[in-house]
């Protein structure tokens, strides 16, 4: 394994070593996971500045109220018992989690023959569609979300166009702002996200087991569903997961093309921060979002691998 | 299994198909009397929907772009550069622009640097917990923007910190980190370590040889890190949102004139550049981090 900094003072003989800086060196050398966490610390550290830090704040500052322009700094539950007292946040929650959750199962649906394809019929050019899936996934949200208003607006490219082939006489009004046109335009913003980790779960099934199915006598489906689809499940459940949780708390997409009624709770916590101007509130629904999703994630995890142990 | 989608390797790759026992795609099967349809035709056929799918509906913004008309409407009035005039005539949008690159050159930098340290250590020693910290890195990823935006606003405000570039440069940093170290380690994971290990026993020391040789080996991997890092920060809404001073960096700037329906066609030109300029970073980038990698090492990302 690699020599260290520390080995070539001690192999050269460093004259001003102290006995501290040499039991150091020795230390070093004589583990490895010093030298990787050594080397590891800054990132760490910049991590942990940067979101634990930050993250604690928050949950700090939901316990606290707002007093006018002041915050007052005495522990209260207040915030707390204000959302559970106001039926709107938690039917707003609520909202929120059942149009991601419509969002993340069509993206998957939506993902899955794709994956499936690029995975085991693509055999030449599989470079090319790898990148052709990757890269709108790298490219401004902003403006993804933004094309959605442009084509589903009032006058926009739907309306517009099929008023010029004479299919309409006056402009649909039900295209935007609902909460359809948000569950549209997320499933069609995250799809690069639920794509790849079902790519790479199904790339690493080993062929055998597939070869060892049809000689089996397994027919295509049964080879399908006994055999691809359980294998893949871990990146199926890795795509819902990194579809599912963004898309509660987003806040361009119900902006931009949810209207009055496609509101989610994103919405509500930048107002806190913004219009309304009442941050503790704000922290309050921030973490309750959070506990809301790692309880959704918990409960999901548990049952597919409780549901994958039985059927294997 | 390595390498089977490098273009010069096809007799490698002809040999892999063939132990598997995999034959070459066929869409279309010829037969005596012309082609019909085989098993596999509509796979692809999906495949070229879902792909109009992702891409079409992007595409009408440069479309409108060269649209000679105020409304975002069919039919189409006649080809005009207007927009893109009043685009490099506005001069917040040029200053905006500025922001955006100096910001998405500090963040590519300054995350490729931490991703490399990470990287490095993940790929190269035994630690315990590695796995708990990779997913503690990779955090930043599924945890929604919006909360790591006001959780920033929170402590900035109350560290007293003023809301300036430097606040959404850190912030495009958090979230730059983990991508910067995927595509790192596959890199790092991708190229033969015995290399590091002769330059070591040859003499050479750590730091040397992560310069000669590690470095060398690892610089597609870097190159295509530091021009996705910094397309990320280049288009990153939110935090930047929530974190922005007096100076808005680009998308700000694009969703401060949102609300003008006046100003919508010069919206749909900068967001057309925004697109192609991204499209095309991002294309270097991911045929660099894929090529001699093979498709399915490293990570989902």
């Amino acid at each position: 394994m690699a020599v260290t900094d520390s080995a070539r003072t001690v192999a050269y003989g460093d004259t001003r070593k102290s006995s501290l800086i040499f039991r150091v060196n020795t230390l070093f050398l004589r583990h490895e996971w010093i030298r990787g966490y050594t080397l590891l610390s800054p990132t760490l550290l910049v991590m942990v500045m940067l979101m634990c830090l930050p993250v604690f704040m928050l949950v700090t500052y939901s316990f606290w109220t707002q007093n006018y322009l002041d915050i007052d700094r005495t522990f209260t539950l207040a915030n707390y018992e204000a959302f559970f007292q106001k039926p709107i946040y938690v039917a707003l929650i609520m909202k929120s989690v059942r149009m991601s959750l419509f969002c993340t199962f069509a993206t998957i649906i939506l993902a899955y023959p794709m994956a499936y394809f690029i995975a085991f019929k693509v055999k030449s050019n599989k470079l090319v569609w790898l990148i052709l899936i990757t890269v709108p996934f790298w490219t401004s949200y902003l403006l993804r979300v933004f094309a959605w208003k442009v084509i589903l607006g009032y006058n926009g490219v739907v309306n517009s166009g099929l008023i010029s082939v004479g299919l309409i006489g006056e402009p649909l009004q039900f295209l935007l702002y609902n909460p359809t046109a948000v569950v549209l335009t997320l499933a069609h913003a995250w799809a690069a996200f639920a794509i790849l980790p079902i790519y790479v779960s199904l790339e690493k099934i080993d062929r055998s087991y597939l070869e060892a199915a049809t000689d089996l006598g397994d027919t295509p489906s049964e080879r399908f569903w006994r055999v691809t689809w359980p294998l893949s499940l871990p990146g199926v459940i890795a795509a819902g997961l990194l579809v599912f949780i963004p898309t509660v708390a987003d806040y361009v997409t119900p902006r931009l093309v949810g209207g009055t009624t496609g509101i989610m709770i994103g919405n509500i916590i930048q107002s806190q921060f913004g219009k309304a101007n009442n941050w503790p509130l704000g922290a309050a629904l921030s973490v309750i979002v959070m506990l809301m999703i790692a309880f959704l994630v918990v409960v999901f995890i548990v049952t597919t691998t409780r549901g994958r142990a039985r059927s294997a | 299994m390595t390498d089977t989608t490098a273009p010069g390797n096809l007799t490698a790759q002809k040999a892999a198909q063939d132990a598997r026992g995999e034959e070459a795609p066929q869409y279309f099967a010829s037969k005596h009397e012309g082609y019909h349809w085989t098993a596999e035709a509509p796979m692809f056929l999906y495949a070229v929907w879902y792909l109009a799918f992702l891409y079409i509906p992007v595409l009408f913004l440069p479309l409108f772009s060269f649209n000679d008309s105020i409304y975002v409407a069919f039919p189409l009035k006649g080809f005009s550069l207007e927009w893109y005039g009043d685009m490099v005539n506005t001069q917040q949008l040029l200053e905006s622009l500025a922001n955006s690159l100096k910001v998405g050159g500090a963040v590519a930098v300054l995350s490729t640097v931490l991703g490399l340290f990470a990287a490095k250590s993940m790929t190269r020693y035994v630690m315990p917990g590695k796995g708990a910290l990779t997913a503690f890195i990779m955090l930043p990823l599924v945890v929604p923007g919006i909360i790591l935006g006001i959780s920033l606003l929170v402590i900035t405000n109350m560290v007293g910190m003023p809301l300036s570039l430097y606040t959404i440069g850190l912030a495009h940093t958090l979230v730059s980190v983990p991508f910067a170290m995927l595509v790192l380690i596959s890199r790092l994971e991708g190229f033969d370590r015995n290399l590091e290990e002769a330059s070591l026993d040859l003499g050479e020391g750590p730091l040397r040889t992560f310069f000669r040789v590690t470095l060398p080996l690892a610089w597609p991997g870097i190159l295509a890190s530091l021009l996705l890092t910094f397309t990320i920060s280049f288009d990153e809404f939110i935090l930047a949102f929530f974190l922005a001073g007096n100076e808005a960096t680009l998308p700000v700037y694009i969703w401060s004139q949102l609300r003008f329906p006046s100003r919508l066609p010069m919206v749909l030109a900068l967001g057309a550049t925004i697109l192609i300029f991204s499209f095309f970073i991002v294309t270097v980038a991911e045929v660099l981090r894929r090529r001699g990698v093979g498709p399915q090492s490293g990570s989902a990302i």
